[in-house]
C-alpha cells in the first residue's frame, strides 16, 4: 500500500500546468483529489514519475452563471457540488447525486473533474454530465477547445483527454422549467460505486414528455445514454406500460461487466430497476 | 467545618459500582486521538519491516533473488526461510498442536503466504525492497474446497507432514485430514433417529469471514544487546501467553522477554495467534540488534491473518409429529486452511461446538467435526465468539426453524415446546456441559410481547395474500445459548497453561487502588467496568481506582480477553481478590474500633460498629491504619492478588427477533426492527453492555449480510480491501432495540455471566431466520449466508417472484 517514488509539482496558473505536462510527457499525471489516482499508485497499478498537482489553481474551482449556462471548475469538490445554491436551484440533479458518491471525507476531496476525466465507467459524473447536456472545456498546449460529453468518453479510462490537456471546466444548461430529475444508483454499501444506476431529466407540456435524457453508471465500457429508451417516452403521456417498455430499451443497451457486485444478467436487470424508478421518481417531480 | 453527613443514597451514587452506566474511561483519549497504539510507537533507530508475499495459493519456491532488494539504499536485510533455518525458527507451533511456516519453506500453501522479509530503514524503503525481490514459483494443483481435499487423489498439500498419520487430536486418515472430533453419544442418537416419527436434515455452509479490526496487526521489537532482554509492543489479546511462546522459540529467559499490549484497535479473535510477521521482527531486532517495526496494511490482514467459520454442516433433528425434539446429529467439515492454527483449548479442536444443542431439552445428541486443510489462509478463531459457538448457534437454530417448517408449527411455539424449563437449572446437556442458570420462557414471551409477535405474522400473511406487494416480508426468532467463560483449568489450556486469569488489587494509604489483570481491554472497556467492581466490592469510589493490563512485566499472568472470558474470569478473579482485602480490612477496622469482628457490618464504603451507628471506619480509614501500624499479626500494607480458576463455564442467553422487508425488485433487505433481549447475569456497567451489544449485532449484520471471503478456484481472494470486504457504516446499520432480563450465575463471585459476544453468537442465525422466513410460504426452508441483494435476488428469481 505504498507506492514508488515519484517527483511533485505545483503549478498556479493552468498555464504552468499544460508547459509541465507537455515537457514531462507520458510519465506525468494530474493529481486533483487523488481519490481516484492515489488507491491506484498504492497499489502499485499506476507508477507515474511525475505528479503535477492543480489544487492550487484557483480559477479551477467555483460555480458561476452566464445565462443559461453554468459553469463549473473542474476542481470544485463534490462537497462543494453539494452546497452549491446555484447548482442546487438550476440543475438539482447533481447536487442530489453528489450525495451519492463515496463518502464524506472522498467527497471532501474528489473533484467533479477528476470523477469526468478518470474514465471510469463505474463513476456517476459521466452519466450525470450526459443527463445535462454537459460540454467540457479542456485547454492544451494549443489552447482551450470545447468537447461535448456525448463525445468526451471513448472507454474505459479512455476519454477524449491527451496526457497534456486539462480539464478545466463543466458547462451544463439550466434543466427547462418545471423539469424533473432523478438519479436512482443501486449499490453495496456506503461508499461503492454502483452495481447500476441510472439518472433522468425530464419535462413535460400539456402532460407529455418535452425533454427527457436516461443515462446509466456502470452498465458498459462508459456511461451510456439510452436513447431509444428516451424514443420511448418522447412526446407521449407516460403510462407504468411505457416505462416498462423504456426500461426494456434501456436494458437491451447494457453491456456491463461481471464482477463482484453480480453476473451480467443481474447487473441488467438491476439497470432496468433503476430505470423504472428513476423514471417514475423524475415524473413525479415534473410540474 | 464539618463536611454535611452524607445519606447512604449518596455515597453509594459516589462509588459508580456495578449496576452504573458510569462513563467510559478510555473514550477521553480515544475520541481525542490520544490513543498509543502499536503504529504510534517510535523508538530510536528503529528499522522497518515488509514482507513479500506469495502471488499464488500454491506452488514450490524455485529461486528467491534478493540482490536487488540488497542493492537499494536504505535496505538492511532480506530474510527468506533458508536464513531462518540454522535458528531452526523457520517453522513454529501453532496454537493448535499444528506447525505453521514463518516463512515459506519450499512450498507455498495459501495466497499472500509470508516468502521473504526486508527491514529498512523506513517502511517506503521497505516497500520497494518487498518489490526488488523476485521470486520464482512452479505451481502445483490449488485445493479450495475441503471436500475435494479428502478425495483420494487429492493434491498433497503439507509435504512436511508426510508419514505422520498421527496428529495433535488423534488419527489422521488422509494426507490432507487434520483431525476428526467427537462428542455426545453416537449410538444413543442413532438409536433415537431410527424410531423417530420425524426427521429433518439440512446442510449448512457457515462461510469463512474475517474479523477485520479497525487496527491492523503489527508489533515493535526492540532486543537489548546488552541486557540480553526483549521488549516487544505487540497487537496481542493474549500477551502472556505470547510471552511464554516467545521465550520458548527465541530461547531468551521469560523473565527477560516482555510482551506489552498498548491501545488495541479491535481485536475480535484476529489478534490471539501468534503471526509471523511478530516472529520474524523479533528475530530481526534479535540479529540485528536494533528496534524493529511491522506494520500490516489492510489487504495483508484480511489476506493472510486468522479469518473465522468456513465449517460445513449438515444437521439432523429427530421428533415427534408434534414437535418435541428427541435427537441432534451433527457433522461438519471444518476447512482450516494451510495450517491448522485455530486458537481454542487444547482438549478441543473444534472449540465449545458441542454447545450445538443450544437451549433445548434433548436427550440424544452427537456431533462430529472433521478437520481438513486447503489452500487458504490459516486461523479459524471466535470472531467475536467464544470458540465456535457461533457456528453451533446457527446450525440449532437453523435446524429447529426447518422443523418448525416441516411439522407447520410456529417458530415461537416450537422453542417453547423444546427450551430447556426454569426448573430443569442446572441442565446437563446431552453433550456433558452443566448449564449454570436461565429462564428461557420468560424472556421468549417478553420478547414476543414487546414486538406484538401475532400482528406482525398477520401482517405478513396480507403481503403474502398480495401478489402486487413490491415486498417480502420475514420474521426471524433466535433463542440461543452461549457458552463462555473459558475455563475450567481441568477442562481447558492453551499450550498447557490452563485458562485461569488473574488479578492483583494493591489499595494505597490515601485510599485509592490500582489493580493490574491478565486481561487485555480491546474496546470491552475493561478500565471501566473492572474498577466498578472493585468499588462495589471495597467501598472505593470507581473514578479513583487505576486499572492497568497488558504489561507482561507488571501484570500477573493471565490468558488474556477472547471468547468473552474476561468478566466470567477476570471479573471474578477481581472480586476473590477484593474479598481477600475486605477481609483483612475487616481485622484492622476492628482493631481501630476495640470489637471484635463479628460485632461489624459493612456498609456500601465502611464498617459499622452493630448498634452503634456512629461508629464506624471507612475504607479510606483502613487504609491508612494498614500502612501506619497494622494489629499485631497482620502485615502491613493492603494488597491482594487472585488468580481465578472457574468451576465452570457461564451460560448467557438471549432471544432476538428480526423482521426483514425484502425488495422484490433489486433484493435489498431492509431490516424494519431489530429486538434483542439478553441475558448476561449479573449487570455490571449497563450502558457498556448497550454498547458490547451494538457492536456484536452490527458485526453479526455484517457477518449474516455480506462478509464471506470470496475465492476463486485458483485460490485468489477477491474481495480483500475494503472496498468489497462489507463493513457496515452508520448508514446501513439497522437501529437496535434491546431489552434484558438477570438470571445471575450462581458459580460465580458477582453473578456475572459474559455479554460481549452473545449478540454476535445469536444475531447471525437471526437474520438468516429472517430472510428465509420472507420465502417459506414458497417452501424455502434455508438459504445459505450471506444474505447480499445480488444473492437474494438470485432467490426471488429462481422462485419466481422477483418483480
Ligand atoms: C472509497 C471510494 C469510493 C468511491 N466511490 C465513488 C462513487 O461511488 N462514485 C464516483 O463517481 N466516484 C467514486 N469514487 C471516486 C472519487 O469520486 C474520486 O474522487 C474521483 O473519481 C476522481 O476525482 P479526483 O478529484 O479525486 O481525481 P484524481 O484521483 O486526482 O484523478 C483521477 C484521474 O483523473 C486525472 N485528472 C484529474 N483531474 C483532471 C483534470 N482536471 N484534467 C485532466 N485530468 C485530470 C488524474 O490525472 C487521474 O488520472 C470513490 C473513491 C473512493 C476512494
Amino acid at each position: 500500500m505504498i507506492p514508488p517514488s515519484f517527483e511533485y509539482h505545483r503549478p498556479s496558473t493552468v498555464e504552468e500546468a499544460v508547459g509541465l505536462l507537455s515537457s514531462l510527457g507520458s510519465e506525468a499525471k494530474i493529481l486533483a483529489g487523488g481519490h481516484s489516482l492515489l488507491p491506484m499508485m498504492k497499489l502499485r497499478f499506476a507508477m507515474p514519475e511525475h505528479l503535477v498537482d492543480i489544487n492550487r489553481i484557483s480559477e479551477l474551482s467555483g460555480v458561476s452563471v452566464v445565462g443559461d449556462n453554468i459553469t463549473i471548475g473542474a476542481m470544485t469538490t463534490e462537497n462543494a457540488v453539494i452546497a452549491d445554491p446555484i447548482l442546487n436551484e438550476k440543475v438539482p440533479l447533481l447536487p442530489e447525486a453528489a450525495k451519492l458518491i463515496a463518502d464524506p471525507q472522498v467527497r471532501n476531496r474528489g473533484t467533479i473533474g477528476g470523477d469526468i476525466a478518470h474514465g471510469d465507467p463505474a463513476n456517476d459524473h459521466p452519466a450525470l454530465a450526459l443527463a445535462c447536456d454537459a460540454v467540457m472545456t479542456v485547454v492544451g498546449p494549443a489552447g482551450a477547445r470545447q468537447i461535448p460529453a456525448s463525445e468526451f468518453f471513448l472507454g474505459t479510462y479512455w476519454t477524449a483527454l491527451n496526457d497534456d490537456d486539462i480539464l478545466t471546466a463543466i458547462t451544463v444548461k439550466a434543466f427547462p422549467d418545471g423539469a424533473g430529475y432523478s438519479y436512482r444508483k443501486l449499490k453495496r454499501k456506503t461508499g461503492d460505486w454502483a452495481t447500476a444506476a441510472c439518472a433522468v431529466v425530464v419535462a413535460l407540456s400539456g402532460g407529455k414528455v418535452s425533454h427527457i435524457r436516461i443515462t446509466l453508471t456502470n452498465l458498459g465500457p462508459t456511461a451510456i445514454r439510452a436513447h431509444d429508451a428516451e424514443a420511448v417516452l418522447s412526446g407521449q403521456a407516460v403510462t407504468d406500460e411505457l416505462i416498462k417498455h423504456a426500461a426494456e430499451k434501456a436494458m437491451a443497451i447494457c453491456d456491463p461487466a461481471e464482477d463482484l457486485r453480480g453476473d451480467v444478467e443481474y447487473k441488467t436487470a438491476m439497470a432496468g430497476q433503476m430505470v423504472q424508478r428513476a423514471i417514475a421518481e423524475a415524473l413525479s417531480r415534473a410540474n | 467545618m464539618n463536611a454535611p453527613v452524607k445519606t447512604p443514597e449518596e455515597r453509594q451514587a459516589e462509588l459508580q459500582g456495578m449496576g452504573d452506566s458510569r462513563l467510559r474511561k478510555e473514550d477521553a483519549r480515544f475520541i481525542q486521538g490520544k490513543g498509543q497504539y502499536c503504529d504510534d510507537i517510535k523508538l530510536p533507530g528503529m528499522l522497518h519491516m515488509d514482507i513479500v508475499r506469495s502471488p499464488i495459493a500454491h506452488g514450490r519456491i524455485k529461486n528467491i533473488k534478493k540482490d536487488d532488494a540488497l542493492a537499494i539504499p536504505g535496505v538492511h536485510a532480506v530474510l527468506t526461510a533458508d536464513d531462518l533455518k540454522p535458528l531452526n525458527l523457520h517453522w513454529m507451533p501453532t496454537l493448535a498442536g499444528d506447525v505453521a511456516a514463518v516463512l515459506a519453506d519450499e512450498k507455498v500453501h495459501f495466497q499472500m503466504q509470508e516468502v521473504a522479509i526486508v527491514i529498512a530503514d523506513d517502511r517506503y524503503i521497505a516497500a520497494d525492497g518487498v518489490e526488488a525481490v523476485e521470486v520464482e514459483y512452479e505451481e502445483l494443483p490449488v485445493v479450495m474446497d475441503p471436500y475435494a481435499a479428502l478425495e483420494a487423489d487429492a493434491p498433497v498439500l503439507r509435504e512436511d507432514l508426510a508419514g505422520k498419520n498421527e496428529g495433535a487430536h488423534g488419527p489422521r486418515e488422509h494426507h490432507n485430514h487434520i483431525f476428526t472430533w467427537e462428542a455426545g453419544d453416537k449410538s444413543a442418537a442413532d438409536d433415537v433417529f431410527a424410531s423417530a416419527p420425524v426427521t429433518v436434515s439440512q446442510h449448512m455452509l457457515y462461510p469463512r469471514v474475517h474479523p477485520c479490526p479497525l487496527e491492523t496487526c503489527g508489533c515493535v521489537a526492540s532486543f537489548d544487546p546488552i541486557k540480553g532482554e526483549l521488549t516487544t509492543w505487540m497487537t496481542s489479546q493474549a500477551p502472556h501467553v505470547v510471552r511464554t511462546v516467545v521465550s520458548m522459540l527465541s530461547g531468551v529467559p521469560e523473565s527477560k522477554v516482555r510482551i506489552i499490549s498498548p491501545d488495541i484497535g479491535g481485536g475480535f479473535g484476529n489478534k490471539v495467534g501468534v503471526y509471523p510477521g511478530y516472529v520474524c521482527a523479533i528475530v530481526s531486532s534479535i540479529v540485528l540488534g536494533k528496534p524493529v517495526k511491522w506494520s500490516e496494511d489492510r489487504i495483508e490482514n484480511i489476506s493472510s491473518t486468522a479469518f473465522a467459520r468456513d465449517y460445513h454442516m449438515d444437521g439432523h433433528l429427530a421428533a415427534t409429529e408434534d414437535g418435541k425434539i428427541l435427537g441432534l446429529k451433527v457433522d461438519v467439515v471444518a476447512d482450516h486452511g494451510a495450517f491448522d492454527a485455530c486458537a481454542d483449548p487444547t482438549k478441543f479442536p473444534a472449540g465449545l461446538f458441542h454447545i450445538c444443542s443450544g437451549s433445548y431439552d434433548i436427550s440424544a445428541a452427537h456431533c462430529s467435526v472433521k478437520g481438513v486443510y486447503t489452500n487458504k489462509a490459516p486461523g479459524g478463531v471466535a470472531y467475536r465468539c467464544s470458540f465456535r459457538v457461533t457456528e453451533a448457534v446457527y446450525l440449532i437454530e437453523r435446524m429447529v426453524d426447518v422443523l418448525a417448517q416441516k411439522l407447520d408449527i410456529d417458530k415461537a411455539e416450537i422453542r417453547r415446546k423444546n427450551l430447556i424449563r426454569k426448573d430443569q437449572f442446572p441442565y446437563t446437556s446431552p453433550f456433558g456441559f452443566e448449564y449454570d442458570s436461565g429462564d428461557y420462557h420468560t424472556a421468549l414471551e417478553k420478547v414476543l410481547d414487546a414486538v406484538d409477535y401475532k400482528a406482525l405474522r398477520a401482517e405478513q400473511q396480507e403481503k403474502r395474500n398480495d401478489p402486487n406487494s413490491p415486498t417480502l416480508m420475514g420474521i426471524g426468532l433466535v433463542t440461543f445459548t452461549e457458552v463462555v467463560g473459558a475455563g475450567p483449568t481441568k477442562m481447558c489450556d492453551i499450550l498447557g497453561v490452563g485458562m485461569f486469569d488473574s488479578c492483583e488489587i494493591r489499595i494505597h494509604p490515601t485510599g485509592s487502588a490500582i489493580a493490574r489483570m491478565g486481561t487485555i481491554t480491546q474496546g470491552q472497556g475493561h478500565q471501566t467496568t473492572y474498577a466498578q467492581i472493585i468499588a462495589s466490592e471495597l467501598g472505593i469510589p470507581s473514578e479513583v481506582i487505576q486499572i492497568e493490563e497488558g504489561d507482561t512485566s507488571t501484570a500477573p499472568y493471565g490468558l488474556g480477553t477472547y471468547g468473552s472470558r474476561s468478566t466470567p474470569v477476570a471479573g471474578a478473579a477481581i472480586a476473590m481478590a477484593a474479598r481477600k482485602i475486605h477481609a483483612k480490612a475487616k481485622k484492622i477496622a476492628a482493631h481501630l474500633l476495640e470489637v471484635s469482628e463479628s460485632d461489624l457490618d459493612w456498609e456500601i464504603d465502611r464498617f459499622k460498629v452493630r448498634g452503634n451507628e456512629d461508629q464506624f471506619k471507612t475504607m479510606a480509614d483502613i487504609a491508612f491504619a494498614a500502612y501506619q501500624q497494622p494489629p499485631e499479626g497482620l502485615e502491613p500494607g493492603l494488597e491482594a492478588v487472585h488468580y481465578y480458576d472457574p468451576p465452570n463455564f457461564t451460560y448467557p442467553f438471549g432471544i432476538y427477533l428480526c423482521v426483514v422487508d425484502i425488495d422484490k425488485g433489486t433484493g435489498e433487505s431492509s431490516i424494519r426492527r431489530f429486538y434483542a433481549l439478553d441475558d448476561c447475569g449479573t449487570r455490571i456497567n449497563p450502558m457498556i453492555i448497550d454498547g458490547q451489544i451494538h457492536g456484536g449485532l452490527t458485526e453479526g449484520f455484517a457477518v449474516a449480510m455480506g462478509q464471506q471471503m470470496p475465492f476463486d478456484e485458483q485460490g485468489n481472494l477477491l474481495g480483500n480491501t475494503l472496498m468489497d470486504y462489507f463493513l457496515p457504516t452508520a448508514v446501513e446499520t439497522p437501529a437496535w432495540e434491546t431489552d434484558y432480563t438477570v438470571t445471575p450465575s450462581p458459580h460465580h463471585p458477582i453473578g456475572a455471566k459474559g455479554v460481549a459476544e452473545s449478540p454476535h453468537v445469536g444475531s447471525i442465525p437471526t437474520f438468516t431466520s429472517a430472510v428465509v422466513d420472507a420465502f417459506a410460504h414458497l417452501g424455502v426452508s434455508h438459504i445459505d449466508m450471506p444474505h447480499t441483494s445480488y444473492r437474494i435476488w438470485k432467490k426471488l428469481k429462481e422462485e419466481g417472484v422477483q418483480l
